[in-house]
């Protein structure tokens, strides 16, 4: 279960390499767009993670379904970096494997911490246009026409490539491979693993060294709570919330709620 | 030593004002922090024919408002915005940067923090001050289950962003007087790269099970789905929505889209209303923002009970019963 995942309390992190080595969800979207890009305009496909060495996993999994090659980027220098190195380390790596890209995609969001922020910053980081939660996107000869909803508004939006964008899991249906694509996958992947000095980053500038946020603590977010228990006739049950809760309840129905409330006598 | 006062800024997000209130509420919250670190709160905004807003910001908390307007700056550009509220913070120096996880703002503040070269926290459900006078940023991580505690203890600005609803704003008072600080546009201000085609308003919709402040849960333990249909008068008589977990949505109690888990609705109401539902962590975990939750079941031990506020230990079906009668009693007419 997640809520036991293992909290490192050294370098203050969490300790993902313990944590189930799956795709990401929304990143299944971005490679499903990736395909569907592929398919109609042609191009290569390359899929870049940083993780313990078992992401690995989800390159072999990318690999299988279609990307043409995969990037591990893996150094314990690396672990427990906040979006800001994150960011920055996945910006080297791109301009060290592929400098020569169109189209950056990431999945808006990880399921996991769901900051979102990693897209936006690598934009920044690759000093290219950017644009988060895209649902729909084409491209017509260089430049990228894309569709999203941004709060309350349909936005149609247009940039010329080289550009990065972030998917959302409305974006389309990702494809899954099937076990028998993935063991030949095995067989010979095109997986190159970079560690940190592979990409000249100092220590001090990635991972949790070079994170400008801090983890203090960590605890379960149900920790705090009271946890009431009540027992009885459901009748019974139902007066003891009111009685207890009718303020709480009474100000989240927008209701006035009678305090003293006794049942009619027939 | 620098003699400028410290401030906390509020980044003024107005595009969907009213129904969006986030940047009244961390006014809010920034008016609650500031006197302990002697600060100043500002709001920030850019765009154009903001008076109401300027006015809006001070009646809601704001002591100073930078505003920067002009035609260029007419619709919401994230590029353009975070250049100029880089440059803005680069000027003025506040110690905190707040705003609002908007999608607007979940795509603007990594930018801003980025460009600046500072830390942002996401989605904080709290915000306080340590003994050192830093900004404790307490954020939920990992799928919800876990809040950390977060600090940039060595950058500046400190910077977070805050999903709408997380605080309660201060109610509109006119007695409050703030400054006005109007900036000129700066003439190398780089076009966004991004270009806006269309920009449509959406038609208000109805409630959204994710907005609900009143969220009614059910799962298999509410019997069948002609008892699962309770749930949905609860719902009404108190102005809530209704969800439920998979099997339900599989057994053909409740439409897809009112699956509340990580592959449906994340909910955050005030209230949550948990029937029968043992607390699977693909459903938990997308119910973990909610404010107080009161769970029935008949095993006392379920997952979902030791989440709640209150665990009720009974037959979620008759309890529902018993809920409705119970409330409809005691509504004032």
């Amino acid at each position: 279960m997640v809520s036991e995942l293992p909290w490192d309390s050294k370098t203050g992190t969490l300790r993902r390499d313990l944590a189930e080595g799956m795709m990401n969800p929304a990143c299944a979207n971005a490679l499903e767009a990736a395909f569907q890009i592929k398919r109609r305009y042609g191009g290569d496909i390359i899929t870049i993670t940083m993780g313990p060495p078992m992401a690995e996993e989800v390159l072999y999994e990318a690999t299988a379904m279609g990307a043409d090659r995969g990037v591990l980027l893996t150094d314990p220098y690396m672990a427990g970096g906040d979006t800001f190195v994150t960011s920055h380390t996945l910006a080297r790596a791109i301009e060290k494997e592929c400098p020569d890209f169109d189209l950056v995609l990431c999945g808006c969001h990880t399921s996991d911490s769901e900051t979102a922020q990693v897209g936006p910053q690598l934009a920044e980081e690759l000093d290219i246009p950017g644009v988060a939660y895209v649902e729909q996107l084409e491209i017509n000869n260089r430049t990228v026409r894309m569709q999203r909803l941004s709060d309350n508004f349909f936005e149609t939006l247009e940039m010329d490539l080289p550009g990065l964008v972030t998917v959302t899991t409305q974006a389309n249906a990702p494809r899954y491979p099937s076990l028998s694509v993935l063991e030949t996958a095995f067989g010979k992947p095109d997986i190159s693993i970079l560690g940190a000095a592979d990409l000249g980053l100092e220590p001090e500038t990635i991972g949790v060294q070079g994170s400008p946020t801090k983890i203090l603590d960590v605890y379960s977010s149900t920790a705090k709570k009271k946890n009431l228990i009540m027992k009885g006739t459901a009748k019974k049950i139902v007066d003891e919330v009111f009685e207890k809760f009718g303020d709480r309840i009474s100000g989240a129905i927008k209701k006035d709620l009678k305090t003293h409330y006794h049942e009619k006598k027939p | 030593m620098n003699t400028k006062k410290r401030a906390i800024w509020v980044f003024g997000d107005y595009r969907n004002y009213f129904q969006n209130r986030v940047t009244l509420q961390l006014l809010a919250k920034a008016n609650d922090l500031a006197p302990k670190i002697s600060a100043e709160v500002c709001a920030v905004l850019f765009g154009q024919g903001l008076d109401q807003y300027v006015a809006e910001y001070i009646a809601h908390g704001a002591q100073k408002v930078y505003v920067v307007e002009h035609r260029s700056l007419k619709n919401y550009s994230v590029e353009k915005y975070a250049v100029l509220l880089e440059r803005l913070a680069n000027d003025y120096q506040p110690e905190t940067i707040l705003v609002g996880a908007t999608s607007f703002g979940k795509e603007f503040a990594p930018r801003v923090a980025k460009r600046l070269g500072t830390g942002l926290t996401a989605d904080c459900i709290g915000l306080k001050i340590t003994e050192d006078g830093l900004l404790l940023q307490i954020a939920p991580s990992f799928g919800g289950n876990l809040l950390a505690e977060i600090i940039t203890p060595n950058h500046r600005p400190q910077m977070a962003t805050v999903r709408p609803g997380t605080f309660q704003e201060i109610p509109h008072n006119n007695e409050l007087r703030g400054e006005v600080v109007r900036l000129p546009i700066q003439k190398d201000l780089p076009e966004d790269r991004v270009r806006l085609i269309a920009n449509e308003r959406q038609a208000q919709r109805d409630q959204r099970i994710e907005d609900a402040p009143v969220v009614v849960c059910g799962g298999r333990g509410m019997g069948s789905k002609k008892k699962f249909k309770k749930l949905f008068d609860l719902a009404d008589l108190m102005g809530g929505e209704v969800g439920g977990t998979r099997p339900v949505v599989y057994a053909g109690w409740l439409d897809t889209d009112a699956l509340v888990g990580q592959a449906g609705k994340h909910i955050k109401p005030k209230i949550l209303l948990s029937f029968g539902i043992s607390g699977a962590i693909q459903h938990t975990a997308a119910t973990t923002e909610a404010d107080f939750i009161i769970a029935v079941n008949k095993n006392p031990n379920a997952t979902m009970m030791k989440m709640a506020d209150v665990a009720v230990v009974a037959d979620a079906s008759q309890f529902c019963t018993a809920l409705i009668k119970g409330l409809k009693a005691r509504i004032q007419a």
